[in-house]
Parts: structure tokens; C-alpha cells; sequence
């Protein structure tokens, strides 16, 4: 029994019906085709599948698209505003924060969340913030110099 | 100074990673795609006397089930290319048919319309399994009892001696014979993008096409093509972004044969995404080796043999290279010291667990833990200093090329030079010190060392067994613009920026204007890939000779049409010019936009160059002519490219030491970094930024081995690490900051000098970390102690004896 939702979804509003067990992970890469958003163990451990759901950094691979209706989701997408790039994206860019770059847009959303409610974190609080999110290139050390640099840039 | 080599410059690659623009082999939607989900054995070793998939092929959604038996034999096996003497092959299919032989062998294969009714329908086939009796634990499996492989009587696969010099004399002789069990724990390589594969076939062109999460395109194109009996230039193999593979991704996996397959049943796309659980369960693990070392000393802390008697846990299965993995070991037991005699006698055992093969370091970790313990064995016994007794055993500079007893020629090094960069950044004498007196306040600190050496750029195809070369393709298109087609797949390595960078100095181009393609067997040339610290050592190099041969192609060219004798014709960064005086006429540095006439669309006929009372041409003008061919020199073919399979000579060997300072919390027994020190020498660096984010990386799985990851089977052979929550990844807050130095010893291995440096501090850093905690433990008598170092472990030395 497919259920309606409405989401809003980097500042775009998508009417869908969705079955009640598909998870909101699989509601923006499958439904939207926003495919930023990547799952890495579907256990909600490894935060590469972070997006903001409301302004909070939420695990999207363990919360169903139907726990979203209503709300207002910004994804990996839509993080750069007019074409200019984030400045935590920008960090990570110039402090070469990524490899692969698959844990990249959870990382990237979990880091610009910690900038919000700490604008100039130390190294130590910017390492816990981001212990919700695993990265197994970088060994987080240019992760966290990227954290600084957008800090510093915002 | 080179405008882009040696600067730290910003990768190419990442403008679509941090926008999550990329594609990744999940983010590739073909219409009507069809999903596959696995059964996975729950048994670690059983028969299967039913298998029922009535009720599953019943489900909404469900297109077809395949079972073991449904395949036979129409699928060839899961190759393994390591060639030992005697090797003991079990025949591997992608599905079980009779028996499981470990936790997640793949029994079944669903096929429906969407993921979810996949995964579904796997619940809904019902398996009758006999249990078997199970082989944990190796040591166990090579002494007989219960058997994986009935066939072959025993667990014992293969049993190998190597090494050169007189063991038995070297270690009666020695002042001291230090023994020591030593253990390489099973670890998951866990690349953040699980495994995955997508295949499409089209039955009228009978083309298939496997976009796979995969290092290795071209070797994956030639086996998937034998294991499926498809022409191979028929088969494409594609890999989109990668999202990291350590090794888990340099294999042929029973799915991406399967995958294939199944699309040619049912004429229609169908995709496998690995689950984390299938992840941890079905991708080859690393280690796994539980050896016993005797190492040979004089009382002046000098080694004289080493042996390293060692039992490989193979798992059930070989995959790719499975059973070559310890013979790497076997190689770099000299690690970076003259040692005249060595002797590794390894036996690789079969056990009802997942293959172990390839991961970051592959081998030469074990090698160095074995080596670097050693070298602190001997310097507790003796009451040295550890690095005394590391300079002691060092050849020195002008020894090298240095032969050392495992048949090795290091091509370079200067060890020594590396020791005293880490020793003085570290302030060595201080720290010791400073340890004494915390000892004296009752603070438990330790200090390790490790000097390393590695095997890199893998490496001579006689080495190797699928060749060892690489190759490049460089292309100068009509409008000036550069295309590099590189047969090393790189996977987060930042290839496309380091290559670019070599060609941007070398063609005078500004990098924007040079595109790096690779992981694609339809569009690149044959290649090997991107594994053992190789791309940029043997595929960067093939991209510079490729430029070398073009640049010569295009001098003729020059020549030619400025009317000149070749001699006279000299290349500066701006072109080819007449005089050797920097006379231009297209300045600037990079190639100039294509002087098209203004609305005219590229793909409109061509502009004529502008040659004439030119003293200087551009590659721009170059490329323009050789592709018009209105006026080449007589009998050059056409077109500006140049293609270039470079065949290294040697493998090289990078170097360095690391040094980790620990604190021991009395009251947890948790081990906290207090400072971590590295001096690398990976010869000539192409992009500082991208070799500071290797070793970084390197250094962090090390510090996961030292410290916290473990695969851990129980006696039953249940997997007890299935997921994240159980085989402790390291994150962000449980690391130092590392203070990266290095040294550039050069190397004649390749005409850039380059070595390698993804494997580094993966190789590197392990040692320094047990060392550390060794050295803290040492005033409770404590010699050694097995990895990961858990507080509980350390924690009951410190209140045992305290």
C-alpha cells in the first residue's frame, strides 16, 4: 500500500507515493535520481549517507522516505547556492579532504552542520563531530584541515 | 622549478566528488534494470541436501532464482593466478552447488524488478544443510582433523621454503636466538563503496558490457570473458568512480562472472549493489598469518638470520591472489638491514572462512611487523637502544644496489639519512628523557620506532603474473587540447591530476586542458591497473615516455614546416622553435584557444594553420597540421598521438621511519597517541598534497591493525565481525596528527624517479605503533604483545603488576 509524501527536497517540492518500507535513501536516489547521497553499510554507521533533514544531519539510510513527509531535505546537491560552492566543499577541495570521495558527501554535510552550531571549532571538536562518519583514505587528517579552512572562509 | 610537478595542485577530480556529481557503479541507471540479491551460506561448512525455490519465484516481482545446480558448470571458475609448485586448487564457482565451505558463500541468485522484492524472495528459499565439522583456527587445519576440501585429504594447500644463506649455521652460531610467535591478524579492507556490478547485454550486437567497482578493467575484461566464454572483444568492461579498494577490488569475483551471465539469459540490464554485511562476509580479507620468528644476533646487536616459520590462513577458496600473498612476505624479510641469512617456511592452510588475498601493503605488512619486531626483540634482549640496533644492521649508501638474502636488489636507498630526519623531528634524545621522567612520576609512555622498507611499482612482468608493465596513450586533438588514456585504473589515488601534471610540464599546456580517461576496455588501451604502489611509478612513467615519442613526432613536424633542419628546431615550453632564443609569437604558457573563426563550430571544416614567417609553432599548430596532413614530412602518418607500454626493470623500494610516542591510561588501559612522527622517502613526489593524503591514510589502516580491527570467526566459524559495529574502524577522534616529513633518494628504476607511496604508511607505521606499546609495557617485563592492542589486554599487564 503505496502512501503519499511530500518532501521538499533542496528547495524543490516532489509530491510522490512511496511504499512505507522504502527508506529515504533509496526515496532520493531512486525516486529523485539525486545519487550524491551514497550508502555505505545501511546500519547507519558510517554517515555516508548523511543528509540534512530539517537543518539536522540525519542518517538517511535508517529513516524511511514516509518519516520525512513534510519536512525539508537538503542533500549533497543542493549544498552549493548559485553556482558558488560551500565553503566546507571548497575546503575540502583546496585541503584535499578527499580520495575516493564515496564517504565525501556525508562527510561534506556532517562537517557544514558542525560549522553551524560551532562556527570556529577546535581540531579536537571537529574529530568528534565528525565520529559519525568513517573514512577509510584521507586518515581524516586534511578532513579535518578542510573543517578549518571553511571555518576560517566563513 | 616545474610549473605543476612538485606542486601541491589541486586535484582535477574532485569538482564532481564534492557536488556528489560523480558516478559510482550504484549511481548508473539503465531502464528496465533488473536487481540480484544472494543467498549466502549461514553455515561456515555444510552439505545441502535441498534447496527450494518455489516460494521465492512465487514473490511479486521476482523475474528468476538461480541455484548452483540451475549453473553447473556454464560458468568457469573463479580463477586464481598465483602459480606455486604443488598448489592445491579447489574448483570455486560462483554459487555453491553441494556443500558451503564458509559464512556467506554464495548458494542462490534472485533476479526481480526492484531491490527490495529481491531481497525479499532470498528469505523465502528454503536450504536443508547438513552440518559439517569446521576448521577454524590454522594452526589447527594444518594439523589434520577436520578438512575443508574432502579431496584433497588435508588443509595443507601448499608449502613453500625460501631464502638464501645458511639459516641453521647463522642461528647456531649467534650470540643470542630470540624467539617469538608473531600474529598478522585477519582484516577487512572496507573500501566505503561496497562492491557492485551492473551488466547489460545486447542480444542483437552480442556485446555485454560490466560496469564494475573493480581496479583492474582490463585483467577483469580478459577473465570474465574465459570464466563466461564471451569473445573477449565482445566484453567491455567499465569502471566508473571507484570508491576505494585497498586490494578487496584488485580480484574476479564469482558475481561480476554471474552478473554477466544473467544478462545474457534474460536480455536485460541486471545490477548487484554488495551489502556492508556482504561486504564483510564476502570480500576477501587481508593477513591472517601466525608465524614463529628466530632471530639471530651478535652481543654488538648485529642480525645474522632470521626465520620466519609461518602458517597462511587461505580461507576456503583461493581468489585472485591468494596463496602469492605470503611469498611476498618472503621477499621483504630483510627489510631494510643486511642480513645473510634467511629462511621462510610458510604453510598455506585451507579454513572454512572467506579468502584472504590482497590488502593495502599485501604481504610486505606482515614482512615488516615480523622484521621490525625483530629488530626490537633483539634490542630488548641485548639491552640496547632500538635504534642502534636498526643503524647497526643498515647497509649504507654507496652499498646499494643492495642484494639482500631473499634474492631482492634495492635499487636505492639511504636509510639512515631518513632515521636521523625522524629522529631530530621527533627530538629523539628528549623524548627518551621525558619518558624516563614520566616513568619516575609514574606515567607509562612508550616510544616506537620502525625503519621500513618496501617493494613498489609492481613491477617486472617476469615478477608478476598477468604482466607487470603499464600503458599510456597521449593524444594531441585537432583544437590543441590533450587526452591521456591510462591503463592503470586509479580508485581515489588522484591520477587524473598527478598524470595531467606530468603532461601539462612536459606539452607546455595549461592541466585544464588535458583529460585523463581510464577504467574503460573499450576506450583505453590494454592495461593492468592500478595496485601495489604501481600507477604512478610504471603508469605515470608510461605517460611520460608516450609524451616523449610525441614530442618527437611533433619536432619532425616542426621541422618540416618551418623549413629547418631538425637540429635546429629546439622546444622550449611555448612549442618548437627555429632559434634557441625564446623569439614567440603565441605567448603565454598554456596552448592558446583554438584560432577557430569566430561562429564557427569546431566541428565545422578545420582553420588552416598559419605557418608561414612563423619562427615558432605552437603543439596547437602541430596538432592543427598533423591531423590537416596537407603538408607532413614525406611518409609520417597522420594524426598526433603516441602510445607507450613501459616494461619496468626493477621493482623500487621506498623507505622511511616512523616513529609513534604513546600514553597508557593506568586506570582503562586505553592507548592514546601523543605524538606520531614519519620521514618517507618515495623518491621524486609529483604532487606533495596527494603523497601527504597517501601516507596519511596508509598510516591510519596501520594504526586500525596496531589497535583496533580484528575479523573474528568464532569456533564455529560464525563471522562475530558481520558489521561496523563490530570490526572498529578507525574514526577521526581516535587519531594524532601526523608531522610528515621526507627524504628524495633518487632512483634510476624509471626516468622520472618516481617510487611509489600508496602502501607506505600502511607497511610503515604498524610496527612503530606495537613498538610503542611494547616499550611502554617494558617495565612489566613485557617483550611483545599481540595485535590489535586492546585496553583489556594492556590493562591487565598494568594492574596485574602494578
Amino acid at each position: 500500500m503505496k502512501k503519499a509524501i511530500s518532501i521538499n527536497v533542496n528547495g524543490t517540492p516532489h509530491n510522490t507515493e512511496v511504499e512505507p518500507r522504502m527508506l529515504l535513501v533509496h526515496y532520493l536516489r531512486d525516486a529523485l535520481a539525486l545519487t550524491g547521497t551514497h550508502v555505505g553499510c545501511e546500519t547507519s554507521l558510517c554517515g555516508a549517507c548523511t543528509v540534512l533533514m530539517d537543518g539536522q544531519a540525519v542518517k538517511s539510510c535508517t529513516i524511511f522516505a514516509v518519516q520525512a513527509d513534510g519536512s525539508q531535505v537538503t542533500t549533497i546537491e543542493g549544498l552549493a547556492q548559485n553556482g558558488e560552492l560551500h565553503p566546507v566543499q571548497e575546503g575540502f577541495w583546496e585541503r584535499h579532504g578527499l580520495q575516493c570521495g564515496y564517504c565525501t558527501p556525508g562527510m561534506i554535510i556532517a562537517a557544514a552542520q558542525i560549522l553551524e552550531r560551532n562556527p570556529n571549532p577546535s581540531q579536537e571538536e571537529i574529530r568528534h563531530g565528525l565520529e559519525g562518519n568513517l573514512c577509510r583514505c584521507t586518515g581524516y587528517q586534511h578532513i579535518v584541515e578542510a573543517v578549518e579552512y571553511a571555518a576560517k572562509k566563513s | 622549478m616545474s610549473k605543476f610537478v612538485g606542486q601541491r595542485v589541486k586535484r582535477t577530480e574532485d569538482p564532481r566528488l564534492i557536488k556528489g556529481l560523480g558516478h559510482y557503479v550504484d549511481d548508473i541507471r539503465l531502464p528496465d534494470t533488473l536487481h540480484v540479491a544472494f543467498l549466502r551460506s549461514m553455515y561456515a561448512h555444510a552439505r545441502i541436501t535441498n534447496i527450494d525455490v518455489s516460494e521465492a519465484m512465487n514473490t511479486p516481482g521476482v523475474v528468476a532464482v538461480y541455484t548452483g545446480r540451475d549453473l553447473g558448470e556454464k560458468i568457469g571458475p573463479v580463477p586464481c593466478a598465483a602459480a606455486l609448485p604443488d598448489l592445491k586448487v579447489p574448483d570455486h564457482r560462483p554459487l555453491a552447488s553441494d556443500k558451503v565451505y564458509f559464512v556467506g558463500h554464495p548458494i542462490a541468485a534472485v533476479v526481480a524488478t526492484d531491490r527490495y522484492a529481491a531481497r525479499d524472495a532470498v528469505d523465502l528459499i528454503m536450504v536443508d544443510y547438513e552440518e559439517l565439522a569446521v576448521v577454524v583456527d590454522p594452526e589447527e587445519a594444518a594439523k589434520g582433523g577436520a578438512v575443508v576440501h574432502e579431496k584433497f585429504g588435508d588443509n595443507v594447500a601448499y608449502k613453500l621454503t625460501a631464502g638464501e644463506g645458511d639459516i641453521d649455521a647463522a642461528l647456531a652460531s649467534a650470540d643470542k636466538v630470540i624467539k617469538q610467535r608473531i600474529l598478522n591478524q585477519r582484516l577487512a579492507p572496507i573500501a566505503m563503496e561496497p562492491r557492485g556490478v551492473l551488466a547489460r547485454y545486447l542480444p542483437g550486437e552480442e556485446e555485454l558490457t560490466v560496469w564494475s567497482s573493480t581496479q583492474i578493467p582490463h585483467l577483469l575484461r580478459t577473465q570474465l570473458a574465459l570464466m563466461i566464454g564471451i569473445p573477449e572483444n565482445k566484453l567491455r568492461v567499465i569502471t566508473p568512480e571507484v570508491g576505494g579498494g585497498f586490494g578487496s577490488k584488485l580480484n574476479v569475483y564469482g558475481e561480476e562472472a554471474l552478473l554477466g551471465w544473467i544478462s545474457m539469459q534474460l536480455g536485460k540490464p541486471v545490477k548487484w549493489i554488495e551489502t556492508r554485511r556482504e561486504n564483510m562476509a564476502s570480500t576477501i580479507h587481508g593477513r591472517g598469518q601466525v608465524g614463529y620468528i628466530e632471530v639471530g644476533c651478535r652481543n654488538d646487536g648485529t642480525i645474522t638470520g632470521l626465520r620466519y616459520n609461518v602458517f597462511a590462513d587461505l580461507g576456503a577458496y583461493h581468489q585472485l591472489l591468494t596463496p602469492a600473498i605470503p611469498t611476498l612476505t618472503g621477499l621483504m624479510l630483510s627489510g631494510c638491514y643486511k642480513i645473510p641469512a634467511i629462511q621462510i617456511n610458510v604453510t598455506g592452510v585451507f579454513t572454512n572462512k572467506m579468502a584472504t588475498d590482497a590488502y593495502r601493503g599485501a604481504g610486505r605488512p606482515e614482512a615488516t611487523y615480523v622484521v621490525e619486531r625483530a629488530a626490537d626483540l633483539v634490542a630488548a634482549e641485548l639491552g640496547l637502544d632500538p635504534v642502534e640496533v636498526r643503524r647497526r644492521n643498515f647497509p649504507k649508501p654507496d652499498e646499494f644496489p643492495f642484494k639482500t638474502a631473499t634474492g631482492l636488489f634495492y635499487d636505492s636507498g639511504n636509510y639512515e639519512a631518513a632515521l636521523d630526519k625522524a629522529l631530530q623531528n621527533a627530538d629523539y634524545a628528549r623524548l627518551r628523557e621525558e619518558q624516563k621522567r614520566a616513568r619516575d612520576e609514574g606515567r607509562i609512555i612508550g616510544i616506537g620506532v620502525s625503519t621500513y622498507v618496501e617493494i613498489c611499482a609492481l613491477g617486472p612482468s617476469q615478477a608478476m603474473p598477468a604482466g607487470g608493465w603499464e600503458s599510456a596513450t597521449v593524444r594531441i586533438e585537432p583544437t590543441g587540447k590533450v587526452t591521456i588514456l591510462t591503463g592503470a585504473s586509479p580508485h581515489g589515488q588522484g591520477q587524473e591530476t598527478s598524470f595531467a601534471q606530468i603532461a601539462a610540464d612536459e606539452l607546455g599546456v595549461d592541466i585544464g586542458d588535458v583529460t585523463v580517461i581510464h577504467g574503460d576496455t573499450s576506450i583505453v588501451q590494454y592495461g593492468i591497473g592500478t595496485f601495489g604502489s604501481r600507477a604512478t611509478a610504471v603508469g605515470g612513467t608510461a605517460v611520460y615516455i608516450a609524451i616523449e615519442r610525441l614530442k618527437e613526432k611533433a619536432n619532425k613536424i616542426a621541422a618540416h614546416l618551418l623549413q629547418a633542419d631538425i637540429s635546429k628546431v629546439v622546444w622550449d615550453e611555448n612549442g618548437f622553435n627555429l632559434e634557441p632564443e625564446p623569439a614567440k609569437v603565441a605567448a603565454g604558457a598554456g596552448v592558446p584557444e583554438a584560432d577557430l573563426p569566430a561562429g564557427q563550430a569546431p566541428g565545422a571544416s578545420l582553420p588552416e594553420p598559419q605557418i608561414e614567417g612563423k619562427k615558432s609553432l605552437s603543439l596547437q599548430d602541430i596538432a592543427l597540421a598533423a591531423h590537416l596532413a596537407k603538408d607532413l614530412p614525406p611518409d609520417m602518418e597522420p594524426g598526433l598521438s603516441a602510445t607507450y607500454f613501459f616494461e619496468p626493470k626493477n621493482f623500487t623500494f621506498p623507505f622511511g621511519t616512523h616513529i609513534a610516542i604513546v600514553e597508557i591510561d593506568r586506570e582503562t588501559g586505553e592507548i592514546k597517541f601523543q605524538r606520531y612522527v614519519a620521514v618517507d622517502d618515495c623518491g621524486k613526489v609529483i604532487n606533495p598534497m596527494l603523497v601527504d593524503g597517501q601516507v596519511q591514510g596508509g598510516i591510519v589502516q596501520a594504526i586500525g591493525q596496531a589497535l583496533y580491527e580484528e575479523v573474528v570467526y568464532d569456533e564455529q566459524g560464525q563471522l562475530v565481525t558481520g558489521t561496523l559495529m563490530d570490526y572498529a574502524v578507525p574514526k577521526a577522534a581516535m587519531l594524532p596528527w601526523f608531522e610528515l616529513d621526507r627524504t628524495e633518494t633518487p632512483t634510476d628504476v624509471n626516468p622520472m624517479g618516481v617510487k611509489g607511496v600508496g602502501e607506505a604508511g600502511t607497511i610503515g607505521a604498524t610496527p612503530a605503533i606495537v613498538n610503542a606499546v611494547v616499550d611502554a609495557l617494558s617495565p612489566y617485563g613485557i617483550r611483545h604483545i599481540d595485535m590489535p592492542i586492546k585496553p583489556e589486554n594492556v590493562w591487565k599487564i598494568v594492574n596485574q603488576q602494578s
